[in-house]
């Protein structure tokens, strides 16, 4: 069971409760958001999309977290030996050249 | 496309693979089990274990809401299509399900009215648009598509949409689980937990599979990074002599699971004392039913149905395969009897069926030791 | 040179949608059904279009089929794939359309203004693609039959000298070229039925493929093994019915396929693979390796090819199989369908 897509909300009608327009890669549809009326979805949120409905909303903040842990997989046996030979432990972002959307150096986050 | 090309970038893949291989004690054979069947489609469509070491060995579990259904279930659903009132809907995995007479596409060449729809919601509209017509939703899935029938169940009825019914055949995957724990031929040592049945539920489910039966579970998304990921979680863990619950589709799994969710799926379903899972047997309050305050929706009190109990072929090892207790190609049928074209069982149909992930995605892979482009075919 | 392939008997009891869709059912109806009644014993396996002698002259003669729902979509209609599809068919057979004979089976109370719609479409197609029509017949059946119209288009063509086409000339490390991206046309037509509420900016990509196959043949004739347009059934069902053609393994690497936003969005959200919807546009050519820069920079030089790619090659094993690879090292079968593809939710 399960497929759902992460989608993109693009509007909020203000005259429907519970439904939104959401864009994968320029696709549109209109879904429904009730699952989500605790903490309903604004424009520019994201949100799993399985079967027209909004399962949960997308944490930025969890998905970079992630991708960080896993450009250190690895990494942390490297630094650490590096570490007890020069004194000062380090870690730093390694891996594949990191999404536009990560980078948080005032550029525009999608 | 964002939060999936990420999380199937081939350098991340890659390093993944090789702290697998890091990580897992070649003295050691690892069984984990996929409770998910999106998490078997998965795995195949994106050839994951062609990754791992020979001593992981992947068991496919019977999270396929498809798969599991018994064949007197899909006759019943059938029956009521057979009513030229009535239009029945269900969405594109039920297309080619066998029942007795035929699948929901053979009965719609035979002029029943049978159309596939995205969501239960595209079936109440299609009943608001044809208030001639019976629309009937043949509903199936786990605790994540239940929440989107409930809330459809609820908005039929404040609108008062009177031609519209459901044919209720969500389970609930816990008692699955626990089936497979308590089954005496089964050895699993951890599990990848179904990560979109967890955005309903949450994590606070599993935690009877770490505490009480000593087995990690990581909670896992569907992207090629998420299981790999699940795979190291557990890998860990079991190095460190470890049982707990993590999560490992934190973007998008609360622990606490949806509450509106959770809500909605209270207001509308109760548990059956007891419900048939194919192969597996009956196992109690495991499937869900509607509630008498929604009886009108419920397609098994608008219509009769037959609710006879069509056991599979002899031959047919669905029961097995579902557990895990068999690979398919054990299964006598496979490949035979029993291929995409001429099904047997729904785990040759269904997309997350382990049999027909195999089939079409692994079946005449050989290993591919050398591939030499320089041989030349002779004429 | 391959492996006789098993006589598949038909023993369906019915007919269903699936027998037309292009994929493993449709191929059992024509070869355990229509091949061993009607056509004569040939140890050439069956193509778009067949070469037969007229006079001693070598002329390539196709037909095809036009049922489509809606009937205008974005990017074309019933009317230019008619013709294109015919052409396509034609040129994919390394032959130059030059006549088309039209059969319409129209459903009474058809608007004549939908109808003339077509067949203006089809005259603008026809002189695009440089053909001309010769004739045709025109049948009408009762309301409710025919869904509208149903055209099917008959074509002969002129042999490319220089070209050689069949699966028996394919050898490991022979590249497999694709023109351009593709689910275009199944995506467009799935959305515009309007049952699925997904919008998307996409067209479909109806075009005769006959430009880029005469610039191959000008610039790599002689590297040519075989052709196919991809039509129902997808990018999938061709390399399949290649790779049981020639007995070796088609391999495609997975990342360089050409797919527009718009159709992947649409794929992923309905659970769809690309690699089986249907397309009208495209082509896909084996080319032996030294020929093969040749190849894709002629197809690049024909304004619309720019998105032609090298998507894989041709291998000994495992035989008779489409695979799947990454560039992370995963491998997959890629598998013809039963049936057309259908939307999933699981």
């Amino acid at each position: 069971m399960c497929l759902a897509i992460p989608a993109k909300v693009v509007e909020v009608p203000e005259d429907e409760d519970s439904r939104a327009l959401v864009e994968v890669v320029g696709v549109r549809r209109h879904i429904d958001t009730a699952l989500l009326r605790d903490d309903p979805p604004s424009v520019g949120d994201w949100v799993l999309v399985h079967v027209g409905f909004a399962m949960s909303k997308i944490s930025e903040e969890q998905a970079k977290d992630q991708l960080r842990m896993l450009a250190m997989m690895g990494e942390d046996t490297a630094a650490l030996e590096e570490a007890q030979g020069y004194g000062t432990v380090e870690t730093s972002f390694v891996g594949p050249s990191p999404p536009d959307w990560m980078k948080t150096n005032g550029g525009p986050l999608q | 496309m964002k939060y999936v090309d990420e999380f199937r970038d081939a350098a991340v893949i890659k390093k993944a693979a090789e702290e697998i291989r890091r990580l897992a004690d070649p003295s050691r054979h690892y069984r984990f089990m996929e409770v998910c069947g999106g998490h078997t489609h998965a795995i195949y469509r994106f050839g994951l274990k062609d990754l791992l070491p020979e001593n992981i060995e992947l068991i496919h579990g019977p999270g396929c809401p498809v798969c599991v259904l018994p064949m007197g279930r899909i006759d019943d659903g059938l029956s009521m299509a057979r009513d030229a009132n009535v239009i029945f809907t269900a969405f594109g995995d039920m297309m080619r399900v066998p029942g007795r007479e035929g699948s929901p596409l053979e009965h719609k060449a035979r002029g029943a009215d049978v159309r596939i729809v995205y969501s239960p919601a595209d079936a109440l509209k299609l009943a608001q648009k044809n208030s001639d017509r019976h629309v009937m939703f043949f509903a199936i899935g786990f605790e994540t598509t239940a929440p989107s029938t409930a809330l459809t169940l609820i908005r039929a009825k404040n609108l008062g949409v009177r031609n519209f019914s459901v044919f209720c055949n969500h389970v609930t995957i816990i008692p699955a689980i626990r089936a497979i724990l308590d089954s005496p031929d089964m050895r699993i040592d951890a599990f990848i937990g179904p990560g979109h049945v967890s955005t309903v539920i949450g994590c606070r489910p599993y935690e009877w599979i770490a505490r009480n039966e000593n087995k990690p579970i990581a909670v896992s998304g569907f992207e090629p990074v998420d299981i790999l990921q699940s795979i190291v979680m557990l890998l860990r863990q079991l190095q460190a002599g470890e049982a707990k619950v993590e999560n490992q589709y934190k973007r998008v799994v609360p622990w606490d699971g949806n509450m509106a969710a959770l809500k909605a799926m209270a207001e509308v379903f109760e548990l059956r004392p007891y419900f048939e899972w194919r192969g597996m047997g009956f196992i109690s309050q495991s499937a869900l039913g509607i509630k008498a305050a929604y009886a009108e929706w419920d397609a098994e009190m608008r219509f009769e149905v037959p609710g006879v109990r069509v056991t599979d072929p002899k031959a047919a090892q669905c029961g097995e395969v579902l557990k895990g207790a068999l690979k398919p190609v054990q299964c006598k049928l496979f490949g035979k009897e029993c291929t995409p074209e001429h099904p047997i069982g729904a785990l040759m149909v269904s997309s997350e069926g382990s049999c027909a992930a195999y089939y079409n995605y692994e079946h005449r892979k050989r290993p591919l030791t050398t591939i030499d482009t320089t041989v030349s075919v002779p004429a | 040179m391959s492996t006789a392939t098993p006589k598949i008997r038909f023993r369906d009891a019915q007919i269903e949608m699936a027998h037309g869709a292009g994929g493993k059912a449709s191929r059992r109806l024509v070869e355990g059904l229509f091949a061993p009644l009607l056509v004569s014993a040939s140890d050439e396996p069956l193509g778009d279009a067949a070469l037969v002698s007229v006079n001693g002259s070598q002329i390539a003669i196709t037909a095809d089929s036009f049922v489509v729902k809606p009937l205008r979509f974005p990017g074309g209609s019933i009317g230019e794939l008619a013709v294109n599809g015919t052409v396509n068919d034609l040129a994919v057979a390394g032959a130059v359309a030059q006549n088309l004979v039209v059969t319409f089976v129209l459903e009474a109370g058809l608007p004549t203004e939908v109808l003339e719609a077509e067949v203006r479409a089809m005259a603008l197609a026809a002189q695009r693609a440089g053909v001309s029509i010769a004739g045709g017949d025109t049948k009408v059946v009762e309301h409710g039959k025919a869904d509208r119209m149903y055209i099917t288009t008959a074509g002969v063509g002129r042999p490319i000298p220089g070209l050689s086409i069949s699966a028996r000339n394919v050898r490991p490390g022979d590249k497999v070229l694709l023109s351009g991206p593709i689910g275009d046309h199944g995506i467009t037509i799935l959305l515009a039925r309007g049952e699925l509420d997904l919008e998307a900016d996409i067209r479909s990509d109806t075009r005769p493929v006959l430009p880029f196959v005469q610039a191959l043949a000008e610039r790599a004739g002689a590297g040519v093994r075989w052709m196919r347009d991809p039509t129902r059934g997808g990018v999938a069902t061709c390399l399949n019915e290649l790779a049981r053609d020639c007995d070796l393994c088609v391999t495609v690497f997975e990342e360089r396929v050409p797919v527009h936003d718009g159709v992947r969005g649409a794929c992923e959200l309905l659970g769809l693979d690309p690699l089986h919807i249907a397309n009208e546009g495209q082509f896909i050519a084996v080319i032996a390796p030294e020929f093969a820069d040749a190849a894709l920079a002629a197809i690049r030089s024909v304004p619309g090819g720019e998105d032609a790619r090298m998507i894989g090659e041709v291998r000994a094993q495992p035989q008779a199989t489409v695979l799947g690879t990454t560039d992370y090292g995963g491998t997959r079968v890629i598998d013809m369908l039963v049936g057309d593809p259908l939307p999933r939710i699981c």
